[in-house]
């Protein structure tokens, strides 16, 4: 399945929440969800230890919109819009975590 | 593919609505078919023609149209939560039109995906 | 069977604060007429919505929690909650207005998993 997250997650639980309930599958960060994918944010070790069971990926346009497109951890890959189209056709389903 | 969209939220206070628009826009790109878009909550207000933004911004509501003239995308607007907000023919933008929840429920059946924009 | 799918309405915000979960709860009312194989799912602030006592009367709103309750004479009888979001909001299954299913994180994920069309709002 893949998760689709918009919230920084020092503001919002729902990617917290998104990692407590998915043991397996791909997340895409997308809004302010991006925030989350930054080196030196306080939940980067989260997310560290999230990628070893789940793909993480974040929609570069917004990242670079709140420029932050030099700080993007390792191990997230980077997808435009048509990369957001080919994740959800690729996955069986998706949830947006509103 | 035939994707099914919702977009929970009004234009210009949220993000959601940009975000839905530009991935239909990647979708149809790539050779995708947009079946329909859902209005849903105060996405409702994605629908009124009374909107003016100032003239260096996008015009969320127009674009909307032309993608609907454009690539035949269905836009429809929840009747209910649209008549919670004043969202009636009378303002309706060229492209939308209002109807029941079903229309939501369909999509969800017809499509291969569903997916929702919100808050 | 095949034309049937499996919708999954999951529910994170609480309600009258905002319009979510009552609008949510429209659609869950009519998806019913569609004879899909419909469950609700309740995490988070979510399973707030359930909660037994609400008295609406001094915010000047309706009160739509005796919907939850209804929604068996729908045929609408799938209700799950997060165990971790009860624990988390000092709630027991006691609190609740309806009857339902606890799962566990790991168990609502798989639950998640298997659904065809998961609606969130």
């Amino acid at each position: 399945m893949l998760h689709i997250i918009n919230k920084s997650p020092l503001g919002n639980v729902s990617l917290d929440s998104c990692l407590r309930v998915a043991k397996s599958g791909e997340i895409l960060l997308i809004e302010d969800a991006v925030y989350a994918a930054t080196r030196g944010n306080a939940f980067e070790a989260r997310i560290s230890e999230a990628l070893g069971r789940l793909k993480i990926h974040v929609l570069l346009p917004d990242l670079e919109a709140r420029g932050l497109a030099d700080r993007l951890m390792d191990g997230i890959s980077k997808v435009d819009y048509g990369g957001f189209v080919d994740l959800v056709a690729a996955n069986k389903n998706c949830q947006s975590w509103l | 593919m035939k994707f099914g969209i919702v977009v929970n939220e009004g234009p210009y206070q949220h993000q959601a609505s940009d975000s839905a628009y530009l991935f239909c826009k990647a979708a149809i790109e790539k050779g995708h078919e947009v079946w329909r878009v859902f209005f849903y909550h105060d996405g409702v207000n994605n629908a009124t023609r009374l909107t003016e933004p100032p003239q260096d911004d996008r015009n969320i509501v127009s674009r909307w149209s032309k993608l609907a003239e454009e690539h035949k995308v269905d836009l429809v607007v929840c009747v209910a939560a649209a008549l919670r907000r004043g969202i009636r023919d009378e303002n309706l933008a060229p492209g939308f039109r209002i109807s029941g929840l079903g229309q939501l429920v369909e999509a969800g059946i017809q499509t291969d995906r569903l997916v929702v924009f919100g808050d | 069977m095949s034309d049937i799918k499996k919708f999954l309405f999951v529910n994170r915000k609480p309600p009258y604060g905002t319009i979510y979960a009552l609008e949510a709860l429209e659609v869950v009312l009519i998806s019913a007429a569609f004879d899909q194989d419909v469950s609700l799912a309740f995490l988070d602030d979510g399973v707030y919505q359930l909660k037994k006592g609400q008295q609406t009367k001094g915010i000047e709103t309706k009160n739509f929690s005796p919907t939850y309750r209804a929604l068996e004479g729908y045929d609408v009888e799938k209700l799950y909650v997060e165990k971790e979001s009860l624990a988390a909001r000092g709630l027991t299954e006691d609190d609740l207005l309806v009857d339902v299913t606890v799962l566990s994180s790991e168990e609502m994920g798989n639950l998640m998993d298997q659904q065809d069309v998961v609606l969130s709002f």
